[in-house]
């Protein structure tokens, strides 16, 4: 079992800001719009270097998606930043009609997703935004890991063509994948190689899936576990290759328990695989304010809780 | 009046025809409105628009563009599309029917040429249009860029978040325009959700406006070369442009009634008596 280790947590939302930074330098075509939240975006440093490429169309996300659309026509890239609320569910009609259906190269980023964004309270905590998007025609939908993986996903999207929504967060988690390590639209990366479960896990539950893997690791588990960057497409090759070896899966989001990546892996698996699952998210309520790690351990979405998931999935096989 | 001005009137007329009998094939879809704006569509599509109908691209670089916010009025679109080259006329008899690309709404998804973005859900194209305007900026590229929207899409939020932003960031190469026929499909807009002072609410917002009557080709053609010239000054342009609803087919005006249905074959025959066929049926 691979060890994974941190120097320092860091949030994924710097990570996207550095990234879009590092992806405006090498493309002229890159575009930023924020819906009056570029310090919480970490957008203010593209802002300074690139000000005539950055449109500030203040608290007016429906229009923001519009505009962005509209740009994508004269061959720009443009990226929009709000909070994950204020991109999907507030603007789900502009984004299915003007940019999923209309195919067009916008790149829909969004932090402050899931419950961690915290204190605010569940008016903020979008928890329902993976499944809303993966359901929309044509889009891609990203949920990286943790900084380095943001900020290599922020510069990957910016060459694929077409629609994408880039889902990250507010909090300072452990920051341990290489800063070098390219990202790949669409390829799981199995982090630990293992006989006796598949763990998949997005966003800020892989690291807590590691932690669930050196645990059982103890027990004599042995957890595969995989990172479960791209929603959509899903990486099912990856997937089936895994229970096919295991015979067994174990899903963890930050997300609800319908629509995520549990509903995405349970289909793949019910229709070529059939295997014993659970699924490790928020069990169809809404949050609450409190801090992101209180928030994660009530509502069960931490190292622990995916121990037991494990446990019980196991004793299904 | 003007040899011009014949000729477009002609082609207006038979655009009419053309909506009419779209509609009528179809059995279904919205005549009132294409109808009302025929004269608009004629003028910008075969005199106003600096435009590439035969090499059709979807950056539109070099070339003005046109946003159908109010996509129901599809019909009309369709028609100077077909007519101006975009497409075969011919095609304008798959209007709304299996496998067709002129779908009820504009859509990009097949492919048909002229159409830049989705519309139909109203409110989103003069965001797209604002949009549209701004790449054109960046791109150093002196073209200008169109948005017909519908009065009852006025209701809409969306429409006053990219009023605002159009005039605040001073986007000049954008001509909004407002097919003001005072109809919806419940009814008169006056009842439905009365706009107020339109007139006042688009100055207010910052945004340079005209009156148009947009059933007189001659008052068309001279607001739109008004419009024309109001550009470049650091400030937006938006024309009222007054209309009649299922204008020229006597029993579809002065009511909201042929909003969205579509003539029976004996309406259709007593509807097309009043438009000559000028440049040939499709």
């Amino acid at each position: 079992m691979k060890e994974y280790t941190f120097e320092e947590k860091k949030d994924t939302r710097s990570g996207f800001g550095l990234g879009l930074l590092d992806v405006a330098r090498t493309n002229p075509d890159v575009v930023g719009l924020c819906a009056d939240l570029t310090g919480s975006l970490n957008m203010v440093a593209f802002q300074k270097e690139f000000p005539d490429r950055f449109f500030q169309v203040g608290i007016a996300e429906a229009n923001m998606m519009g505009i962005a659309a509209g740009l994508t026509i004269g061959g720009k890239i443009p990226y929009t930043g709000t909070f994950a609320n204020f991109s999907t569910g507030r603007v789900y009609d502009q984004i299915r009609q003007s940019i999923a259906y209309s195919k067009k190269n916008v790149k829909i980023c969004a932090s402050h997703a899931g419950i961690t964004l915290g204190e605010d309270g569940a008016t903020h905590q979008m928890l329902e935004d993976i499944g809303m998007m993966r359901m929309l025609p044509n889009m891609t939908v990203i949920s990286p890991c943790d900084h380095n993986q943001t900020r290599a996903a922020a510069v990957a999207i910016a060459e694929y063509q077409g629609p994408v929504y880039l889902r990250f967060g507010r909090p300072k988690v452990p920051n341990f994948t290489d800063p070098g390590e390219p990202f790949r639209i669409g390829e799981a990366v199995v982090l630990n190689e293992g006989t006796d479960v598949s763990i998949f896990a997005t966003g800020h539950l892989v690291w807590e899936a590691l932690e669930a893997g050196k645990a059982l690791f103890k027990d004599g588990i042995r957890a595969e576990i995989i990172n479960i960057h791209t929603i959509k497409p899903l990486d099912v090759k990856t997937v089936l290759q895994s229970v096919e070896k295991t015979g067994c899966a174990v899903s963890a989001e930050e997300h609800q328990v319908h629509g995520g990546l549990g509903d995405a892996i349970s289909q793949v698996l019910a229709r070529y695989r059939p295997a014993p699952m659970e699924l490790v998210a928020v069990n169809d309520r809404f949050g609450e304010s409190g801090k992101p790690a209180e928030l994660m351990e009530k509502y069960g979405l931490s190292a622990r809780a995916i121990v037991e998931k494990v446990m019980q999935v196991l004793q299904r096989k | 009046m003007g040899k011009e001005v014949i000729e477009l009137k002609k082609i207006a007329t038979q655009v009419r025809r053309d909506i009419l009998r779209m509609v009528h094939a179809a059995q279904s879809g919205h005549p009132g409105g294409p109808l009302g704006c025929a004269d608009l569509f004629a003028a910008l599509y075969f005199k106003v628009l600096k435009h590439n109908p035969k090499r059709f691209s979807m950056d539109g670089e070099g070339e003005d563009l046109f946003f159908l916010s109010n996509g129901h009025l599809s019909a009309g679109w369709y028609s100077v599309l077909a007519r101006t080259g975009y497409f075969d006329k011919r095609e304008l008899s798959t209007f709304r029917k299996i496998d067709t690309r002129l779908q009820g709404h504009p859509a990009t998804e097949e492919g048909l040429p002229g159409v830049r973005v989705a519309s139909g859900s109203l409110g989103q194209g003069l965001s797209v249009a604002c949009g549209a305007a701004l790449a054109k900026r960046l791109n150093n590229d002196p073209h200008l860029v169109y948005c017909l929207m519908g009065d009852g899409e006025q209701q809409e939020g969306q429409v006053w978040e990219a009023a605002m932003f159009a005039a605040g960031r001073q986007i000049d190469n954008l001509i909004g325009m407002i097919d003001y026929n005072g109809q919806q499909i419940d009814g008169a807009v006056d009842d439905v959700m009365p706009l107020g002072n339109l007139q006042a609410k688009w100055a207010s917002f910052g945004w340079k406006v005209l009156d148009m009557d947009g059933n007189n080709m001659e008052d068309v053609l001279k607001t739109l070369d008004k419009a024309k010239s109001l550009c470049g000054n650091k400030q937006p342009v938006v024309i009222l442009v007054h209309t009649e609803m299922g204008y020229g087919v006597d029993f579809m005006m002065g009511t909201h009634e042929w909003h969205g249905k579509p003539p029976n074959d004996e309406q259709f025959e007593r509807a097309m008596d009043n438009f000559e066929e000028t440049l040939g049926d499709y």
